[in-house]
């Protein structure tokens, strides 16, 4: 825990990232000393290796991909700015009321957001498409090597058949949320910060 | 000029003098002349002080700060099993094909988070984190000017860490381990009789003696009725060297490690001559078998001291203990665990190897305020008829948690530089698969 974790975390960036994101200016503090921990190159900005030293999410079968939510299209770093923009998804939906003054445009954390954060899990190719292997990529992930390939692929292909709605083979985001529009997307993701 | 060296020769003998009378004679002769216990009280009483000052302070600020707790989020305990039957809910489960569906991943994604936010194995590599300020600079996180007095005090306290204490320590630390190398040195010479063992016993306790006063150690030692007896093996949770200071303050051990060289070489050598202790050349500690026969040799040699391991083999901060390596749990010996608290408030014990040498890790330690730890003196245990190693040292593991009150954790702390091992994500997939296919996941169905 570093003493000079709150001194390079100017006041004007706390109040842009609280504007931003909706956390408090505690669990800005708090999230920035998280943050200067796992930067063990001190450089102010994470890459994928510090992700991958954590133990509990290189463990996770999804670890790769969520660790690549943080970073935008083709960069290898993440600033604190980009860290609490992608955590900031996963604030619980009910703080929204407690601010004082909700943001213009819609909040990082709003219901669609939450299922766009998820869809972009799969939709590696970010062309706004499920395809079939996206979606085999995915379930070998999870599955590991337990499940054959052709069990696999009907499994894929059942998914799709219920969600495609317009027979292009491929999960739109529309589809997508409607399929899952019956599941308690704004507690399955999010996480209660404290403070 | 002349005038001024002689000045100093003189104040150098006075302070070496004082030193001998006041702290060393006590040292070797074990008891007190209550001058720590002083230091101890006006220290206790300023910090308390400190404290009350700046959460005074502080409530003017922030009118709620959450419970006493450190945590960041409150996590979800909920098993996959559990949680997954919850996301399905929504709809009916696909006769044919496998039960999958697109909100599966959730439940990876929001543990995968948490993990980024806060989780158990990182933190235990570095400081533990104070709830309130005791007054060091190290600990500082969020300067902010409390009170004139509060400055001052910490203004004082830097001089009299410093420029008091340090010297102090560090001439007393120097003494002690001379003492140490000369002392059985001249023990070893003499022959194998009993006058010898109780001689060596003797000088080890009285240098360890000297060393902890040298680090204003105040130790608590809890149940010594269940202390470590000889043909034993003593395991302990591992914060830094100190331990073993610590430990030794109390009794006699068989040390086990690696040959150094330099000034820690000489030290060993010199600790061998007078009683046995297990030092290993750096090729022989990869053979398991070596290391076993070795340590089964000592052990059952019962005039020998027990042997003191640390099974976890690397220092964790004293929030939790981690893995305990089998090896030492194979031997068949009797068990004795001990449990090893510092008290953060007074200094932190912690040895962060990747970011502090040894020699500045002494330095910050003889820069602190004092170093008080409780030390818990476990019943024996054996292994049990049918028990193996890994399942042994994991029940000694939890005794040794639950006394400490320290987090029981399964992680190795070896994660501390090498990766997580692909076993654990495959048992993960292997658990998510059964969910998905059922129990027979290694059929194929063509």
């Amino acid at each position: 825990m570093g003493s000079r974790a709150s001194t390079l975390l100017r006041e004007e960036e706390i109040e842009e990232i609280k504007k931003e994101t909706g956390f408090s200016h505690s669990q800005i503090t708090r999230l920035y000393s998280r943050f200067t921990s796992l930067d063990k190159g001190e450089n102010g900005t994470l890459s994928r290796e510090d992700f991958q030293r954590i133990p509990e999410l290189a463990i996770n079968p999804l670890g790769d991909r969520i660790i690549n939510a943080f970073f935008p299209e083709g960069e290898d770093q993440v600033n604190f700015k980009g860290f609490m923009r992608t955590l900031a998804h996963f604030r619980p939906i009910e703080d929204n009321e407690k601010n004082k003054n909700p943001p213009a445009t819609e909040p990082l954390n709003s219901r669609t957001n939450k299922l766009l954060f998820a869809f972009r899990l799969y939709d590696l190719d970010r062309d706004d498409k499920i395809s079939r292997d996206e979606l085999l990529q995915v379930l070998r992930m999870m599955v590991g090597v337990n499940i054959s390939d052709d069990q696999l692929g009907s499994i894929a292909d059942r998914t799709i058949q219920e969600a495609d709605t317009n027979g292009d083979t491929c999960i739109s985001f529309q589809e997508f949320m409607k399929v899952l529009e019956k599941v308690d997307v704004e507690q399955k993701m999010s996480i209660r910060f404290l403070h | 000029m002349e005038n001024f060296w002689v000045g100093v020769l003189w104040a150098t003998e006075i302070w070496l003098y004082l030193i001998v009378c006041l702290i060393m004679i006590p040292a070797m002769f074990g008891f007190s002349l209550g001058i720590s216990e002083t230091y101890m009280n006006i220290l206790v009483k300023t910090l308390e002080w400190a404290t009350l000052n700046i959460q005074k302070a502080n409530a003017e600020e922030e009118s709620a700060k959450a419970s006493a707790s450190n945590g960041l989020i409150q996590r979800e305990h909920g098993s996959m099993e559990k949680e997954l039957e919850e996301l399905r809910r929504s709809r009916p489960k696909p006769p044919v094909g496998g039960d999958f569906t697109l909100s599966d991943c959730f439940y990876f994604t929001r543990r995968g988070i948490e993990s980024i936010v806060d989780d158990e194995v990182t933190q235990r590599f570095t400081s533990e984190e104070l709830v309130s300020w005791n007054l060091l600079t190290r600990t500082h996180n969020d300067f902010q000017y409390i009170s004139l007095k509060l400055t001052l005090v910490y203004g004082l306290g830097i001089f009299v860490r410093y420029c008091i204490l340090a010297p102090l320590r560090i001439t007393l630390a120097c003494i002690g381990l001379t003492w140490l190398v000369i002392g059985t040195s001249a023990v070893g010479l003499l022959p194998n009789c009993r006058v010898k063992f109780w001689l060596s016993e003797w000088v080890h306790v009285m240098c360890y003696r000297i060393c902890a006063r040298g680090l204003s150690a105040t130790i608590r030692y809890h149940n010594k009725e269940n202390r470590p007896k000889k043909g034993g093996i003593c395991v302990a949770n591992h914060t830094s060297p100190i331990d073993i200071v610590i430990l030794c303050n109390d009794g006699c051990y068989a040390m086990v490690g690696q040959v150094h060289g330099g000034l820690m070489g000489i030290v060993q050598r010199a600790m061998v001559r007078s009683c046995p202790h297990v030092w290993f050349e750096r090729s022989e500690m990869k053979d398991r078998h070596l290391v076993t026969k070795r340590l089964t040799d000592h052990v059952n040699d019962k005039t020998k001291l027990p042997i003191l391991i640390f099974p976890e083999g690397t220092c964790v901060n004293n929030t939790s203990v981690m893995m305990f390596k089998k090896g030492s749990f194979e031997i068949g010996a009797t068990i004795y665990p001990v449990a090893i608290k510092y008290d953060p408030k007074f200094g932190d014990a912690f040895w962060n190897s990747s970011k502090y040498s040894m020699v500045s890790y002494l330095l910050r330690m003889m820069t602190s305020w004092a170093l008080v730890c409780n030390v818990w003196y476990l019943p024996a245990m054996h292994q049990q008829e049918g028990e193996d190693a890994v399942h042994f040292a994991n029940r000694v593991k939890s005794a040794i948690a639950h006394q400490g009150g320290l987090v029981d954790l399964q992680w190795d702390g070896g994660l501390k530089r090498a990766k997580v091992k692909d076993t654990f994500k495959e048992q993960q997939q292997k658990k998510y698969s059964s969910m998905v296919v059922g129990d027979d996941s290694n059929s194929n169905s063509d």
